[in-house]
């Protein structure tokens, strides 16, 4: 499992590395009175590495541990097992006053920007809060670098001033990353960070994650459950099944030529594009299952068409072929043949 | 989703107050300007005892003179001195109980929202404890048990209250946690001292303060009613409901000794409740 | 509502219940020696020791604590030195005369105030729902003693028509219950027009007026059921005020109840009679909020399932 790769084979060393990342915690309701609560597994057994300068997404439906994952990377949720590395230094199970210089290497972008801004302070200010926390340049400098960038985020200096809730959707989520960007990490993180906002909006962030990422050279550790916008934004692609990731590779590969029955209904559900998708759409069928309880076997075996006894049974492992392409399926191989 | 974080009154409607809230500030102001001056002006020493002035009645009474203008207790004791002193000792106690209560509960509230687990569990029995007998019969119990002192007393009336602060900060500090920008400040890598005080305090300030203007007028009632009862402040220290009490035995012959601190407790207490109820409606816009 | 619910609450209040008996034994430990405190400090050395020895005052700690619940399951909390007779007796003596008191404040209250309260709130923003409502404000931010002061100028000392003190007839109980009728059915009237209102503005309201029932009919079938849910969460509250408020009430009006009972008690330092109203209040204070979290749980369904984990 450790030492599969999946990154392209580069010589570049990879700016986050996460190995075998877990995650469980108690929860649900109990069966008995004083019966014991059920683990969920909400992570099991992540790995990838994201490169220098790249964009790698993660997708998946609510619930499949894309959230956490981003969440145990940042230390804002406990991992039970793995590793996660930042360059060479390992960051599970540092305390607060080690984590807060790599704070600055590190940053967040929430999906609720309204929630992620304090609504009694203007937004000026809690730009320039980060630059305060870590101490950096005197007070006039923070104030013209926060501007600047504010407007570089393309919000006006008439705005500068105004409250999270005098701002629209769009407006806010600018200043959220403005407030992240200040900092000039080295990787950024964004969970969801357009899914909350009007779709008319979605576009002017996505791209101006485009330019930003131009620009600045950004790494973008991008988690969505929006096909087409990872499509559009990111180079390298994890898809995330009820804790594991079920398929990862290039993105041009793999939303061409998606090889877990997963991967293939969800990319055949992305509305056509230039190119049109050479596979018909796969409807899935059913919830997906409650992580506190997880089939046997293969997780997708009760929504997977292909599914065969040995699914029921044993749990695939991320394989990749060669091709650069990962994928955790035992039909895998087959189906590819049919569809080429 | 509660607004009352976010929505800030105009302040515009400050110039249209209604009559009753007038009269209330001006009651209110009042008795700050008696508690604050009074001292410079009293007539007499509030225990200055004149055996040959007993019962005297208020000036304006037949047999009153502008010598006592309240009159005097049956110690001949000057009435207006000594609710002078009684104004000051009440709004005093209920000012520094109020203080103490929002400092403990606000303190309480936090750690358990803070630290959650059996830190958490641990302040939700207290609150439930102390809501589930009535702060009366705590604290006559207390002064039962302990016998009366002034510096107990005043932390006894700190005490009152200080689980509905708790409540108030454990639930805000939370619904900020769960709303995000408290996490989200976390991952700038600010520290858990400058989240609280820089950004989770000021955003339940409001509600806090609201509460204090509740709880305030509370304070001096549960203060008045155990000094009326003779367990609150102990002679020869005087307070409102202390005065009361001893008026209660002069009902038949001197019924000023006790009717003139017992108005003054009510203007007091619902000049309060008044000002707290506008205030709450203008903070909060759903309660209409 | 299911059975883990129940359990739950029950377990709860009997937390409750054993801290509050814990916290008195403490308490009672910590206020003093109650050898030195019932003999007196010039009491000699043989006379404590014997002392020590009957109440068995020299034994661990922990025997003295398992003692003390195995006294207070049985009812036995100790002798009234003040009274000379058993604690206990001295309390039940009392009940009576308080139970009548909060019986009668209790029907008033409920008859004056949610009738107020209903009134004001279907004609919100009238003159009559102002004025109902400063009445309310005025009521609650009257002190008991306040109130009962001047009730006893108007009806005893100026008119003549009630006595000021003691108990047994029916002009006795006027004034007391008055005094406390008045701050209970303040606080009533004004959460009945609240949870009247927010009941009003709901989408279900304007439903039945859309499907033809006529306004009062409405209110009727619809407002008031769901209107009295709220309330029940007040019943607790009002027990406590009522019991606080008995206790001003009480003294001020020479009612021999439990209230001016526990104020003599605490002048006197009585700490066995003391100890067993304030655990008698607790106690009736908890089972209030055990029955109301068990009628919440029942009319409001969503209340009644467990909620584990946040």
């Amino acid at each position: 499992m450790m030492n599969i790769s999946t990154s392209p084979k580069t010589a570049t060393a990879p700016l986050l590395s996460v190995r075998d990342l877990r995650c469980s915690f108690k929860g649900g309701t109990r069966s008995r009175l004083f019966g014991p609560l059920k683990r969920i597994q909400a992570v099991n057994g992540v790995s990838f590495d994201v490169l220098p300068g790249e964009a790698f997404g993660i997708v998946g439906e609510s619930g499949c541990g894309k959230s956490t994952t981003a969440k145990l990377i940042l230390n804002m949720a406990n991992a039970s097992a793995g590793s996660v590395r930042l360059r060479d230094q390992e960051l599970l199970g540092l305390d607060d006053s080690a984590w807060k210089p790599l704070r600055r290497k590190l940053q967040y972008v929430f999906q609720d920007p309204l929630g992620a801004l304090d609504p009694r302070m203007r937004v000026l200010d809690q730009v320039i809060e980060p630059l305060c926390i870590h101490q950096l340049h005197a007070p006039a400098t923070r104030r013209r670098l926060a501007a600047e960038l504010l407007q570089s985020v393309g919000l006006q200096p008439g705005q500068h001033g105004k409250y999270p809730h005098e701002l629209s959707g769009g407006q806010r989520q600018r200043v959220v990353l403005a407030r992240a960007l200040i900092l000039q990490p080295e990787l950024l993180i964004c969970d969801e960070p357009i899914s909350a906002l009007d779709v008319s909006i979605q576009a002017q962030i996505v791209n101006l994650l485009q330019s930003l990422r131009r620009e600045l050279g950004l790494t973008l550790l991008f988690i969505s459950h929006d096909l087409s916008v990872v499509h559009h934004l990111c180079d390298r692609v994890a898809v995330m099944y009820l804790g594991r990731i079920v398929e990862t590779g290039p993105a041009r590969q793999l939303f061409s030529t998606p090889r877990h029955p997963y991967t293939q209904a969800l990319v055949s559900a992305i509305p056509h594009t230039a190119q049109a998708s050479p596979h018909a759409r796969i409807v899935l069928t059913g919830e997906p299952p409650s992580p506190a309880q997880p089939p046997d076997g293969c997780a997708f075996h009760p929504r997977c068409a292909m599914a065969s006894d040995r699914c029921r049974q044993d749990t695939p492992a991320l394989t990749d072929d060669g091709t650069g392409q990962a994928v955790a399926c035992f039909e895998a191989r087959l189906d590819l043949r049919e569809v080429s | 989703m509660t607004t009352m974080t976010v929505t800030a009154p105009p302040l515009k409607s400050r110039l249209r107050l209604p009559l009753l809230i007038w009269l209330s500030l001006g009651w209110l102001a009042l008795m700050l300007l008696v508690a604050v001056s009074g001292d410079l002006w009293v007539p007499f020493d509030y225990q200055g005892i004149d055996l040959r002035a007993r019962l005297q009645p208020p000036a304006w009474l037949e047999g009153g003179n502008w010598h006592h203008p309240f009159g005097t207790d049956h110690l001949g004791r000057d009435v207006l001195s000594r609710l002078v002193t009684s104004i000051q000792i009440s709004l005093l106690v209920a000012l520094i109980g109020t203080l103490i209560g929002a400092l403990l509960g606000t303190l309480l509230g936090l750690l358990a929202a803070h630290f959650r687990g059996w830190v958490d569990d641990l302040v939700m029995i207290a609150i439930d404890y102390q809501a589930s007998i009535p702060f009366m019969i705590l604290a006559l119990a207390v002064v039962a048990f302990f016998s009366n002192s002034l510096v107990l007393f005043v932390l006894l009336m700190g005490i009152f209250g200080w689980e509905r602060y708790a409540r108030i900060s454990r639930g805000l500090a939370l619904s900020s946690v769960r709303q995000g920008y408290a996490v989200a400040v976390r991952t700038l890598g600010a520290s858990p001292w400058r989240i609280y005080s820089r950004h989770i305090l000021p955003n339940i300030a409001n509600a806090l303060i609201v509460n204090m203007t509740l709880n305030f007028p509370q304070t001096i009632m549960l203060e008045t009613s155990l000094s009326f009862l003779g367990l609150g402040i102990q002679p020869p220290m005087t307070s409102l409901g202390n005065m009361v009490g001893f008026g209660r035995d002069y009902l038949l012959t001197a019924w000023w000794l006790a009717s003139i601190p017992a108005l003054v407790i009510f203007f007091t207490t619902l000049a309060f409740a008044l000002l707290g109820d506008w205030v709450r409606d203008k903070l909060d816009p759903t309660s209409r | 509502m299911n059975a883990l619910y129940i359990m739950q609450k029950l377990a709860r209040s009997f937390l409750t219940v054993l801290l509050i008996v814990t916290t008195v034994f403490v308490v009672l430990r910590l206020s003093g020696d109650p050898a030195v405190y019932v003999l007196g400090l010039d009491a000699d050395a043989a006379a404590i020791e014997a002392f020590r020895d009957q109440w068995g005052l020299n034994r661990p700690i922990w025997q003295q604590y398992l003692q003390f619940l195995a006294n207070a399951v049985q009812g036995d909390f100790g002798y009234s030195y003040f009274e000379e007779r058993g604690a206990m007796e001295a309390v039940l003596e009392r009940l009576p005369k308080t139970l009548l008191l909060m019986g009668v404040t209790g029907v008033l209250t409920l008859l004056i105030g949610i009738p107020a309260g209903i009134y004001a709130a279907l004609h919100h923003n009238s003159w009559i729902d102002r004025f109902t409502m400063l009445v309310s404000v005025a009521g609650f931010s009257l002190p008991n003693f306040v109130l009962g002061i001047f009730l006893i100028l108007l009806f005893s000392v100026t008119w003549q028509l009630l006595p000021s003190s003691g108990s047994g007839t029916w002009q006795h109980l006027v004034m007391p219950v008055l005094t406390m009728t008045v701050a209970e059915a303040a606080i009533f009237a004004r959460f009945t027009r609240s949870a009247m209102l927010e009941v009003l503005h709901q989408p279900y309201m304007r439903t039945a007026r859309a499907k033809g029932l006529r306004w009062h009919q409405a209110v009727r079938r619809h407002a008031l059921p769901n209107a009295a849910i709220p309330l029940i969460t007040l019943v607790g509250f009002f027990v406590g005020t009522l019991v606080a408020g008995g206790v001003v009430t009480e003294s001020l009006f020479a009612w021999p109840g439990l209230g001016r009972l526990l104020v003599s008690s605490v002048a006197n330092r009585d700490l066995a009679v003391v100890q067993i109203i304030v655990m008698l209040i607790a106690c009736s204070m908890v089972f209030t909020n055990l029955l109301i979290d068990l009628m919440y749980g029942w009319l409001d369904p969503r209340v009644g399932s467990l909620r584990t984990g946040d």
